[in-house]
Formats: structure tokens, sequence, C-alpha cells
């Protein structure tokens, strides 16, 4: 069980996906600029990231390891995830349309993410167990929430400074972005 | 390798396999019509509308729970397709514009030094700003950082300047503006604005009836954008040339500069631009929003029918005049003669706004030639009475029906409609207003030789135009003030030979701190004359109200005016609206024009199902208090551009048109002696340059 803990920990703030990892950057600028639209992605991030976790492990371990193909995981997980992704949009809109109003557009804006890519790789890379995957998926899903929140928390604060010319919008966002990182760094060695 | 092909093929059929049965099993019916409407959209998922990306919105709009015109970056076309799929009004199809209504709050005084955070929102925080003007520009452009579409900048001035191409009416700018300088709205949200109190007004706005925007299109005309200066003029004032030649401008009267100087020739600005554009041969666009499918009936073609048809057409609605005289036009057609108002130039104006798509009856009089039962019938949702004011008072003294004698109105019309009207040597015309002045004038060009005015009053209260009244006395018509008519004397034949009339003097104060006038007894005099005619003022003609049971509702005033809410002109009859000289008696062209404007709104609210009601803030007829100054600092006089005119000689033989336009020149110099006032503000700098 310990161990289990000390994975998520180190899964959501030592390794956080976006600010030690620097993976799924596109989504952490893009919508990080209003806290309704981070909740959102965050929340249909943890959704997809577990779903994505749990389908490639099984497709890694029962198909691909056991024929021998590992070097055919990139392409196969593509193709997995971007199934997954419309089937569970499919399936929400019909069973839980509530859900599915809720989520809304981002679920097939994170088809092909990254960061969601990265943690399927790093899980089987790690050669994790089932159970030890689904964690790190649900932990990693959390961090990149977390990142995600602050940093528009962050950028809300920012419209009112003063901020000089050529550093407005993008530039200092990747400043912030920077700085944030760097206060995750403090986690460094703590497990 | 083979079994590599074959896993990937596997697996790939699988995920093929499972999305078409997921798809058969968790099937959902989807209105068609969400496809359809997406295709219309931008596919950028940009949220700008409020929704969660473009599949959201297309569903929203098809639950009827946004309109057609939701996306924010697509133009009208696409909007109007929208409508069109959805089989809806498309009435909100139209562009949202953003626009800035402050055209200087740097202008304004400081009231201390600012050193804070570079952001309007935050400098609103403290005291409201950092400058005296409490309702201007902060400057410091949260709307730039706002606008996702770089449509704005700051301009030269230190005010944010829209680029109407690149804003796609998002309101975001709108969302940001601690101060509402920056609106976004629809061309029919623009037209349907009346003067609130929280507006960004300069004096003139504040007095002119029909709430031109005065200091943005002299604005204009400084910057030699003369058709810019037409479009402001038209978004309140259809009449422009009838106005810019007519109107008694008492904007001017408000004018800041004649606080220090003479007033700025505001009237006459808007001649030259509309003067312009008529020479130029080629009419400008005036848009109209798309069609709503609502019928309303105007009951008159003066200037209230005309602006209230105008408006009305503007925002998409289907209107049909009908007017009892022979031509369009009303009193600026029967009453005010050619030398002050052509008829070609008021048949040309007249055409442009019949031009958008209004229909028209002319030899059509109500409660003669048709009733209200047959507006009803033909399926109008509306009405709108624009009568007018043309039953002439009578003197109610003795004689008055003899051979030579006439009624000021009655006499107008008939000389306008080309009738030979037999004109005697020595005329005298009694009253003091505008129709007496346009007589006495018109007999002078008609051949009279000895012109006069009998008026009970002086000078002083004579209500006509002042400068009217000055040019009648270049013409040589002589004066009779204080003078009260008591009998019209005829010979054996029935012909006019003399007026007689008493003395009057002025007497004590009375309670309004007018002197009245008091007869003077034994004091009878004789004038000698052959043609009289009574110009003392009209009530509306409001004989058709008796003809049917259905107007026996529609309540009517000790003047014989239709009684109206006098902000909103809704009449006792819900559907039945009213406005000019039927609503406020004898009164002016812009007046006319405003209430026109004014009834359309309210026609237009009542035909969307809103209570027809004044804004809550609204500002009619009042100034705000704060913007009416004592004194103006730092202007150096500087004269009025002279309005050139015809030589008295010259054009007391003929009907031709006495006051002349500005020439370009002048009227550039003439704008730049504008203030550009807001409430607060004035262009110091505009006058430190003059200097
Ligand atoms: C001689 C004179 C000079 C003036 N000079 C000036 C001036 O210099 N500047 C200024 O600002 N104002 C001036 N005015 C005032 C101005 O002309 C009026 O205030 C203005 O025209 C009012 O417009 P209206 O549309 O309300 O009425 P009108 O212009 O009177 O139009 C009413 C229309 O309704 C029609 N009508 C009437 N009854 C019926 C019916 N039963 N059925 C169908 N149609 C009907 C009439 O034929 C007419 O066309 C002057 C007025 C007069 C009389
Ligand atoms: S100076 Fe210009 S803006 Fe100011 S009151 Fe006169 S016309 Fe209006």
């Amino acid at each position: 069980m310990g161990d289990y803990i000390v994975l998520a920990i180190s899964c959501i703030l030592i390794n956080n996906i976006l600010l030690a990892q620097y993976l799924g950057n596109c989504p952490f600028l893009g919508t990080s600029k209003k806290m309704e639209t981070a909740v959102g992605m965050a929340m249909a991030v943890v959704f997809v990231l577990v779903l994505a976790g749990v389908i490639t492990w099984i497709v890694n371990t029962f198909i691909l390891q056991r024929f021998g193909l590992e070097y055919l995981r990139t392409l196969s997980f593509i193709l997995v995830i971007a199934a997954l992704v419309q089937f569970v949009e499919m399936f929400l809109k019909k069973s839980i349309p509530a859900l599915y109003a809720g989520l809304g557009i981002f679920l097939p804006l994170i088809t092909t993410n990254c960061a969601v890519m990265g943690v399927c790789l790093i899980n089987v890379n790690e050669e994790y167990t089932f159970l030890q995957a689904l964690v790190t998926s649900f932990s990693y899903a959390v961090g990149f929430g977390l990142a995600l929140i602050l940093f528009a928390g962050v950028r809300e604060r920012i419209l009112l400074a003063r901020v000089p010319k050529p550093l407005q919008d993008t530039s200092i966002a990747l400043v912030t972005a920077g700085i944030l990182s760097l206060t995750f760094f403090a986690f460094k060695g703590m497990v | 390798m083979i079994e590599a092909i074959l896993v990937m093929f596997g697996i790939g059929a699988a995920c093929g396999l499972t999305l078409s049965v997921a798809s058969k099993v968790f099937y959902v019916y989807e209105d068609p019509r969400i496809a359809e409407v997406e295709w219309h959209m931008a596919g950028a998922n940009c949220g700008g509308c409020g929704y969660a990306g473009c599949s959201a919105a297309a569903v929203a709009v098809v639950e009827g729970k946004a309109p057609p015109s939701a996306c924010v970056i697509t133009d009208t076309e696409s909007a109007i397709n929208i409508a069109a799929i959805m089989g809806v009004d498309p009435g909100s199809a139209e562009a949202l514009i953003s626009s800035n209504t402050c055209l200087g709050g740097n202008r304004a005084d400081d009231k201390y030094h600012y050193m804070g955070v570079n952001s309007c929102q935050a400098l609103d925080a403290f005291y409201g700003g950092k400058r005296v003007c409490s309702i201007g520009c902060l400057g410091l452009g949260d709307c730039i950082k706002a606008c996702n579409f770089d449509a704005i900048a700051i301009g030269p001035n230190g005010y944010p300047v829209v680029d109407e191409n690149k804003c796609v009416g998002c309101g975001a700018c709108e969302k940001v503006c601690p101060k509402n300088i920056l609106t976004v709205r629809t061309m029919s949200q623009r037209l349907l604005h009346f003067n609130e109190e929280d507006d960004a007004l300069a004096p003139c706005r504040q007095t002119c009836p029909a709430e031109i925007d005065i200091p943005l299109y002299i604005s204009q005309i400084k910057d030699g954008d003369y058709e810019g200066a037409v479009h402001t003029i038209r978004e309140r004032n259809p009449l422009l040339l009838s106005c810019g030649r007519v109107c008694p401008h008492p904007c001017e009267s408000y004018c800041r500069r004649s606080i220090e100087d003479e007033p700025v020739s505001i009237n006459q600005l808007k001649r030259f631009v509309a003067d312009l554009e008529m020479n130029s041969g080629k009419r400008l666009p005036i848009p109209c929003a798309p069609d709503t499918g609502k019928r309303i009936a105007v009951v008159g073609g003066g200037p209230a029918g005309l602006s209230c048809a105008y408006f009305l057409r503007r925002l998409g609605h289907e209107v049909t005049i009908y007017e009892a005289m022979p031509e369009m036009g009303g009193i600026i057609r029967y009453g005010i003669p050619e030398y002050r108002l052509p008829q070609k130039v008021l048949a040309w104006e007249i055409e442009g706004i019949l031009n958008l798509g209004i229909e028209h009856h002319t030899n059509m009089r109500l409660g003669v030639d048709f009733d209200l039962d047959s507006l009803i019938t033909k399926g109008f949702d509306a009405i709108f009475l624009g009568v007018g004011a043309w039953n002439d008072y009578n003197l109610k003294i003795e004689g008055e029906d003899l051979k030579g004698s006439f009624k000021g109105i009655d006499f107008l019309s008939r000389v306008a409609s080309g009738e030979k009207v037999p004109i005697g040597r020595r005329a005298a015309v009694i009253g003091g207003g505008n129709s007496a002045i346009d007589c006495v004038r018109t007999l002078v060009r008609l051949g009279a030789k000895e012109v006069y005015i009998v008026y009970r009053r002086t000078r002083k209260e004579m209500p006509a135009n002042e400068v009217e009244i000055v040019a009648a006395e270049h013409e040589g018509i002589k004066f009779h003030f204080l003078a009260a008519p008591v009998s019209v004397v005829g010979d054996d034949n029935g012909n006019v030979t003399h007026l007689e009339y008493l003395k009057m003097e002025l007497g004590e104060p009375d309670a309004s701190g007018r002197r009245r006038p008091v007869t003077i007894e034994g004091s009878e005099t004789l004038m000698e004359i052959d043609m009289l005619i009574t110009a003392i003022g009209q009530t509306p003609d409001v004989s058709f109200t008796q003809k049917e049971r259905r107007l026996e509702d529609l309540e009517i005033t000790r003047w014989k005016t239709i009684d109206n809410n006098p902000e909103t002109l809704q009449s006792s009859i819900p559907y039945i609206f009213t406005g000019g000289d039927s609503a406020t008696g004898p009164s002016l062209v812009v007046t006319a024009i405003g209430g026109g404007r004014r009834a359309a709104a309210s026609i237009h609210q009542y035909l969307s199902g809103e209570p027809v009601e004044p804004p809550e803030k609204s500002l009619f007829q009042k100034h705000i208090k704060e913007s009416i100054f004592d004194s103006v600092d730092g202007v150096k006089k500087t004269p009025r551009a002279e309005m050139p005119e015809l030589e008295v000689k010259e054009r007391i033989k003929s009907m031709d048109e006495v006051d002349l336009v500005l020439d370009e020149k002048d009227a550039i110099y003439e704008s730049k002696r504008c203030l550009s006032c807001c409430r607060l503000c004035y262009n110091r700098d505009e006058i430190a340059q003059s200097n």
C-alpha cells in the first residue's frame, strides 16, 4: 500500500508530467487563459489518461510482448487511444449526457496529446504491473490538472500586471511556467 | 515482418469493428440541422461565442438558445445561411461592431498622478480613474489586451480606435472596459439607442431633438471623411438636406463655444456634407437589417412619417406610407416655400428614403379614401399616425371670409402646388411664427408691392426663426407690432379693403415675468389692404377619428393632438403610435424626425413582444447639469464662417434658393472651430494650436 502512495506522490509532485517532464505543453498554454476552461480540461485529462493507461498496458502485455513486437508500441498506441477516445465519446453521449456536456470539446482535443502518449510509454518502459500502471496514469493526470489549474490562476493575475511589451502574452506565460516548474523542483529528492 | 503487419492489421480491424458496432449501439438521434449549422461556423473551436467549441455552439443555435449570429468569426453571410437553415427570423443575424464613444478622455484635467498598475480596471478601482471626467476613456488599453483579433489600437489621440474590418463583435473589449466606452452593437441596436444620463454627450448633442452625434460628424468633416459624416447624420436623421436648410438649430444655442465666442455653425456643416452627396450624383448606400416579416402602415408622409418609415425599414420591417396630398413631404413640401427648400432637393431626398424599399400611396386620406379597418384587414401589425397640424386657427373676427382673405397653410400649400393664387398690391399677414414669415416672403416674391406683418406682441416674442425675421426685414417687409386685429372691412363686392386693429402696450409683468400686452382704449386704426392672410397657428386635423368605431378609443387632447406618452409616443390604443406635429402640436422638423425614430423604436419593441417603455436612464428633453458650463478657458475668438446668400435685390424677384452652401475651405475652417466636447472635456490642444 505504502508503495502505491509513494508512487502517486512522485507522479503528482516530483515527476509532474507538465512541470518536470514538460510533456503536454500545447494544452498547458492553450487552455490556461481561463480558470473555467482549465478545470474542464483537467477533468477530461484524468478521464482519458486513466482509460488510455489501462488499455495500452493490456495491448502491450497481451499482444505486443507476446509476439515480440515491442517496436510497434508508438504506432499501435496511437491507433488504440484514438479509437478509445472516439468510443468513449459515443458512449458518454448516449449513456451519461451530463458528463458529455461537461467535458464537451476537450475529449477529442486530447486524443493525441503527448502527455497521454508519454504516460502510456512510461508505464510500459518502467514495466509496471497493471495496478501500478493504473495508479501512475491516474496520478500523472492529477498532476497535470494541478499544474494547469495553478497556472491558470497565475495567468489570470498576470492580466492585471504591468508587463513590458516584448514579454506580453505567450512570452510571459512561458517565463511563468519556468518559475512554476522551478518551485516544483523543491520536491526533488523527497522520496 | 509478416507478424507485425498481421498484428497491426488485427488491432486496426478490432478498433474499426468496435467503433462501428458502438456507433450502432450508442446511436443518439441528432438533429441533422446541427451538422448543417456547424458547417457554416468557422470551425476554429475558439470559444469566442461562449460555448465549448463549434459543435456545442451549433447545438445551442439549433436548440434556439443562441442566435444565428452566434459565431463571432464568420461574416454576416454565414449568419444569414444559418438563419435560413433554422427558418428563423435572421433579424439578429446582423454583424456586431465595436465602437468607441469617447473621443478623447485625455483632454479632461488630471485629478492626481497615477503610478499604479497599467490597467484600466485597476485604475478605475481608485476613485473611478485619474481624470475629473467620470465617464471618459482611461486610456490604458485593457480593451486592446482583451481583443483576440487585433482589432483595437490606441489611436494618435490616446483613445482606442476600432478597426471595423478586423472586429468580429465578440464583445471581449466591452466586458473589460470599466467605463462603457467601448460598446459592441449591431446597426439596429445603434439605431434604437436614445440618449441616456451616463452617455458621453456633448451639450449640442443633448439638445438636438434628433440626438445626432454632432461632435463626431464635425470631426469627420475635419478629417475629410465626408461620407462618414453623412452616415453619422443618417443614423439619426434621414432628412439631412432639408434640415440642413430649414432647421433653426437649437443645438447651436447650447454650443459650448458660444459661451466665449460665436457658436459653431453646426447646421451649415450638415448642409455642406448633405449637398456634397447630392451633387456627387451618387447615393451612399444605406444598410438595412434583414427582413423581419412585420408590416407597419404609416399614415402621413411628412417628416415624422418619413423618419418613422425610414427607421422601421432599416430595422428590417416592411413599411407602407399613406399620404393625403399628391406629393410626399408634408409641410416641408407644401408649407416651407421653394426659396428656402427647393422642391428638387426635397424630391431627391425623399426618393432616397423610398428607395430603401418603402411602399407609398399618395392621394390617400385617412377617414376619406381609406379607414383603419381596411389597414387591419390588410394585416398591418402596427400603425403610425403622423398627420401633422394643418388646420389653421380662425381669428374669430368679423369679415374673415371676404374675398382676398386667406389662411396661412392653405395659401402656402396652394402656391406650392403650383396654383396661380391672385396676389394683391398691399397685403397684411397676421401672426409672428414661421408660417407668417413664409407668407410675407412669398408674397414679396409673387409681386405684392407693400407687405405688412401684424403681430400682437413685440419682435422679441416672435416665435419664428431669428434668421427668417432678419431675412424678412432685409426684404423690405414692414412690421406692425403690438397690434390686435378687430375686424376686416370689405367693399360692396365683398373684397377686402381694410384691416381694423387696436394698438396695444406692454402692461405689468405677470407671474411668469413676461409683460402682457394690453389694448389701448380707443386706439382703433384702419390699415388699407387688398389681401389678408391669417397665420396664427394650426392644430392637427383629427376629423378621421369620428368616422369609425375602432378609433373611438383614440384619445385626443384639448389642443386636438393625439394623446400619447411623450417618450414612447404610444397612443391610448396600444398598436397605434404617433409623432411630429400631431403628437406635440406645431413644432420643428427635427422634432418630428426625432419623434419618428422614437415611435419606430417603440413599434419595434411592441412588435418584438417587449414592454413599450423608454430606457431606464433616459435623458429626454433634459440636460446633464455638469455639462453646462459658465466659462470655457483657452478659447480664442474666431469668427464663424459666413453663410453665402443671394443678394436681396436678386432674390425677391424669384423663388430661387436664398441661402447657399459653404465651400469646402470654409467648411473645414468651421469644423476646426468645434471643441469636440463631451461632458466635461473639450479640445484644449486644438485651441492651443489655433492660437
Ligand atoms: C409655414 C411653416 C414653416 C415652417 N418652417 C419651419 C422651419 O423653418 N424649420 C423647422 O424646423 N420647422 C418649420 N416648421 C414646422 C415643421 O414644418 C413641422 O413641425 C413638421 O413639418 C412636422 O412634421 P409632421 O410630419 O409631423 O407633419 P407634416 O409635415 O404636417 O406632415 C403630415 C402629413 O400627413 C398628411 N396627412 C394629414 N392628414 C392625413 C390623413 N388623414 N391621411 C393621410 N395623410 C394625412 C399631410 O398631407 C402631410 O403630408 C414650419 C411649419 C410651417 C407651417
Ligand atoms: S463646440 Fe462642437 S461639440 Fe462643443 S457644443 Fe459646440 S458643436 Fe458641440
